[in-house]
This record gives structure tokens, sequence and C-alpha cells, in this order.
């Protein structure tokens, strides 16, 4: 019995540049209609991996199946995938309404459905006034839903965006992710975003792969991989993350700090576990369990909360209370065990 | 007048500034009045004039050359000397446009060798500058001549008669011209190339295009800087050639060229040769003026 899927399915994608693997043995399935995000650093294979699904890099090994199909030799012009670009990639001499009638065109569509169809995706992008003006009169944040327009307006099964908004400042950013992620909420159809931001992928995603140096670390949807991330890479690359390494013996986890217990138990004897920053609790009187005793060493304000920084173990604790603190001040930190992630490796 | 100006991070008085520009513009300027301005205006105030019996200059001022020119001779209208203008405009138009055609394929070559090599590559376009023109166009004497296997194949195929060899020719005219304006139009071509945004050209390939399309909205506009300059570098020069079309084309095939050094030589009517000179530049500028109003619209990039 064959299986019916809708979604993207990639089996043991393989890519190497001059003997150095960008991409090692990546298997994954992309459902239709989800938000799906690779987060990684930059040279992590990330790119790399979204090129060989619009077909513009041929993988050295590996299949590619859309909707059961495979496309794995299929050249880009004939995949029904588009692609917002990273530089937007925009026809300097041709309107915004020719950029977006572009693929239109190509396929020789009629002129009477094509002036619908971008029409269509003026009006949903709120670019209404712009159809006659060309890319460089338009502002960054106008470019990039001009491409978004030109690549959405083919209907494509798969929407690729390879870092679209690391041109734009960060509060326009903020902006258009959340617009991003009401679109294809509304749209229904599957987007795949490259990024290294991991708010942005925080924010959009319905799924979220961490990748490292072209492998897949975590997998999953984007509160799972902020609270339970699998290892010291994952921890730190989203969000920011206390790392405590020690020894785990007798129930008890030892470290310079001082004994933990652990609610999850690990199943090594040396290791590390990590907790974030905010989920720290700040008291005057030692908690009922993993207290630490701690000075406070440095406080930066940043409007919404302070970060400190504690001694020992060079601790980062968010606070949220409007208590001030000032350096040198004694306090009790509560790691709830509960909240202690241990991590794999 | 002796207001301070920062001048790219120079402090100046604006006096100061305005000498030093002249300082460096008036030699400039001043070897143009002399080499440039005068002489041609003396070239249209000696195509008004006339000739005499012995090929002396006449300072009697007419249309005549001009006249004569346009075809009207002692023995009626004739449309030799139009012909031969046009000619001119016709072997300089399909020169450059061959030359385009074979430099787009060829710095696409070059362009994608590896950075070691591309320069090698690119010197071997442009060594044959170094050699003579009247020398390199001779060696085409050698490569066509008919004991050699191009004259051979070509009488096999009988386009030439067996022991002739491949010139005098128009075809010859246009080897030897595209050969001499290859890399007028090769090298800036190539700077557009080199810097080609390959991405515009995935997005292309992404929204379903055929090759022509990637070509004339992905590839076109993005070199047409570079081309312009190698259109403009290898049409002006070919319109007025003269060395070439003589030794490859012989009488058969006559260009404005040839016609204007044939009277500052052998016909010694410089009254004559001024005016055609004349023609010539005015057909030259209207060509220009047409090839640049048909790019306006392009030259927003």
């Amino acid at each position: 019995m064959t299986m019916i899927s809708k979604g993207l399915f990639l089996q043991g994608i393989t890519k190497a540049y001059d003997g150095v693997e960008a991409v090692k043995n990546i298997s994954l399935e992309i459902k239709s209609g989800e938000f799906f995000t690779l987060l990684g650093p930059s040279g992590c294979g990330k790119t790399t991996l979204l090129r060989m699904i619009a077909g513009l890099e041929l993988q050295d090994s590996g299949t590619i199946l859309l909707e059961d199909q495979d496309i794995t030799r299929l050249p880009a012009i004939k995949r029904q995938i588009n692609t917002v670009f990273q530089n937007y990639a925009l026809f300097p001499h041709l309107s915004i309404f020719e950029n977006i009638a572009f693929g239109l065109r190509a396929r020789k569509i009629a002129e009477q459905e094509i002036h619908a169809r971008v029409q269509n995706a003026l009006d949903m992008l709120e670019l209404g006034e712009m159809p006659k003006r060309y890319p460089h009169q338009l502002s960054g944040g106008q470019k990039q839903r001009v491409a978004l327009a030109r690549a959405l307006v083919n209907e494509p099964k798969v929407l690729l965006l390879d870092e679209p908004m690391s041109a734009l400042d960060a509060k326009l950013r903020a902006q258009v992710q959340v617009e991003l992620r009401r679109l294809q909420k509304k749209l229904g159809q599957t987007f795949i975003l490259v990024t290294h931001d991991q708010d942005e992928a925080l924010v959009v995603s319905d799924r979220i792969a961490v990748m490292k140096d072209g492998q897949i670390v975590q997998f999953g949807t984007p509160e799972a991989v902020y609270d339970f991330p699998k290892n010291k890479f994952v921890a730190q690359f989203l969000g920011a993350a206390n790392l405590l390494s020690g020894r785990f013996h007798d129930g008890i986890f030892h470290t310079d700090i001082g004994a933990l217990e652990l609610k999850t138990l690990p199943s090594w004897e040396q290791g590390t576990i990590a907790i974030r920053p905010e989920w720290i609790k700040i008291s005057d009187t030692k908690p009922e369990k993993n207290g630490i005793r701690a000075k406070v060493n440095e406080i930066i304000y940043r409007g919404t909360n302070l970060d400190l920084g504690v001694e020992p173990g060079g601790i980062r604790v968010r606070s949220n209370t409007y208590k001030r603190f000032n350096i040198g001040d004694e306090v009790w930190l509560d790691l709830a065990p509960e909240d202690l992630v241990v991590l794999n490796e | 007048m002796n207001r301070l100006i920062i001048w790219y991070g120079e402090l100046l008085t604006q006096k100061k500034l305005i000498k030093r520009g002249a300082l460096f513009l008036g030699p400039g300027m001043l070897w143009l009045l002399i080499f440039l301005v005068l002489p041609g205006l003396i070239l249209v105030l000696v195509s008004f004039a006339g000739r005499g019996a012995y090929g002396e200059m006449v300072w009697e001022y007419s249309f005549d050359n001009y006249k004569r020119l346009m075809g009207y001779g002692i023995f009626g209208w004739t449309p030799d000397y139009l012909v031969i203008l046009l000619r001119s405009v016709w072997v300089a138009l399909v020169t450059t446009g061959l030359s385009v055609v074979l430099s787009y394929p060829l710095c696409f070559f070059i362009a994608r060798k590896p950075e070691r090599t591309r320069y090698v590559w690119l010197m071997m376009v442009i060594i044959p500058f170094w050699t003579n023109m009247v020398i390199r166009t001779y060696s085409w004497f050698l490569i066509l001549a008919p004991e050699l296997p191009f004259a051979k194949l070509a009488a096999y195929f009988k386009i030439i008669s067996p022991g002739m060899a491949l010139y005098p020719s128009a075809f010859a005219v246009y080897l030897g011209m595209v050969s001499m304006f290859l890399p007028f139009v090769a090298l800036p071509l190539f700077s557009s190339i080199e810097r080609l945004d390959w991405t515009l050209v995935e997005a292309a390939q992404d929204l379903y295009s055929s090759n022509l399309r990637i070509f004339m909205h992905a590839i076109l506009p993005q070199t047409l800087p570079g081309l312009s300059v190698g259109i403009i570098l290898s049409f002006v020069p070919a319109m007025g050639m003269f060395v070439v079309p003589d030794l490859l084309g012989g009488a058969k095939y006559m260009l404005v060229g040839n016609l204007i050094q044939q009277q500052f030589g052998t016909s010694r009517d410089w009254a004559f040769g001024a005016a055609i000179s004349m023609g010539l530049m005015i057909l030259t500028m209207f060509s220009l003026y047409l090839y640049r109003r048909k790019n306006k619209g392009m030259e927003l990039l």
C-alpha cells in the first residue's frame, strides 16, 4: 500500500562541494499547508537544502517527492515551487506589475487572467499604489512584498523563502514576521523559510528544524525546541541558556555551584543541563529545593526587564520584577527541578 | 568668494578650488581646441571649396561637393556615392552585430573560468591589438590563400572556382572586420558579464522562463552598459575603416573610408574628401542618435 501524501518528502539528501559535505543525508517530511523553518548558523547547509528543493542545485544523492511525485530530476522551470530570494532578485527594468506577472507571462496565460491574478496579488500584499513603479523606487519592505507577490501569484505548491527579512531593519522585521505568518495561515499554502534568526523562526513557524554542519540537530514545534533543547548547540542557538556541567549520582546532580535535584533523570553520569535565564526565580528567602546563594555582579537594563549576571558560575538571570538591584547584592536563585533540561550531549 | 569648503575631507577656499580645477582642465581643453575643434572647423570650410585643374585647392565656396556626394554629377544623377555610404553603414552594422553575437558566448566562457586562468584568456583577446593592423590584415591573405584548406573546401563546395583564393570578397571583408572589432565589443561586454548578478537568472528560471526570456530579462538588461560601449566602440570606427576593405575587398567592395582616402590620395580632391568626411560624420552622429533614442527605456538601469 502506498501512502498518499500532499507534502514534500526529502529522502537521504546529500550534497558536497569540493569534497566538503554541505548537506549530510537529510531526510524530512514537510506537511502540506505548514510553515516550516530551517534554522541554523551561516554555513550549516540550510540554503543549499532550500536551493535543492527549488531545483537550483543538484543533490549528489537522495530523492525529493512532492505530492508523491518524484521531482528529483525535474528542472526548476518545471517544479511548481517558487522562491523569494534573499536580495529579492526583482527585474530592475520591469515595472512592479510586470515583475509580478513575470511567471504568468512565461507560461503564456491569457492576458485577462494575468491582470486579474496580478491585481489580486497586489491587493493581498497591499501594493495597490505600486504597479507602475520600478523596483529602484521602492523601500526594502515594499520590495520584499513584491518578491512575495511575484512568487505567490503562480500559486506554487511550496513557497521557499531564503532569508527574506535579512535586509529589513529590526522593527520592520518584527512586523513583517507577524504579517507573513498571517498570510500563510490565510492561504494555507506550504511555506519553507530559511533563516539564522531564532526569533523569526519562533514567531512564524509551525515546525522548526535546527541545522548544524549539514545535519538536522533537532526538529519540532517552536515550543518543543525552545523548552526542551536536545543539546548544548540548540540550547544556546535558540535563546539564551545557562549550561551547568557536573556529575550525576545517587539521584543528585553535583555541580560547582551546588547539588541540584532533577525531575527528568539523565542517562549519563557526567554531563550538562541547561536552564533559561527567564526560568530562574530570584527570592530573598531560601527556596525549598535547589536554592543557590549568589551575588549580583552585573546589571543590564533592557527596559522590559533586567539581565543580571551572578556569581558563582557566571549564571545569567532575567528578572521581570521592578525590584531594584545593586552590584554586590546577595540573592537566592530558585532553580526549580522541572525547569532544568537534561542535555544529551 | 573666499568661502571655506570641505572638498572630500580637504579644507579649501572656493577660490583655490576653482584655480585647481582650471589647472587640471586647462591643458586638455587646449589640446582638444588645437587638435580637434580647429581642424574640424577647417574641414567644414574646405568641404565647401573646389578643386583646380592640377588638384590644388580653389577657394570658391559652393555646395558642389555635397551635390556630387548626393549623386548629381556632370553626367546626371548616379547613386554610386550613396551606395558606398549606405554600404559602409551596412558593413559597420553587420560587423558590430556579428561581433556582439560572437562576444556573448566568448565572454561567458572567459567569465566562468577560475580567476587564475581568466586573465590568460582575456590576454588572448587583447594580444592581437599589439600587432599592427595592416600586418594583421595581411595575415588573412595567408589564411585564405588558394593552397590552404579553407579555400580548397570552398572550391570543393563550388563556392569559388578551384585555384582561387577566398579574397578579395565581401566574405573576406567581414572576416577581417569582425576580427578587427571583436575585442572592442568583447572587452566592455566582459566587464559587465563578470559582474552579472546570477540570482536574476535563477529567478527567471524559478519563474518558468524559456532560454530566450532568460536572456532578454535577466542577462541583456544587466549587460547593456558594457554592450552599449562595445557597440559604439565598434560601430563608429567600423564606419570609417579603409585598410581592411582595401586589402581584403579589393575594388569590388569599396567603403566610404576608401573613398575618402582616395580623394586625399590619388584623386587629389581634398575638398570633395572633406565633404565625404562631413557626410560620414553626420551619418555616424545620426546613427548614434537613433541608437540612444531606442535605448532610452533601457537606460533606467
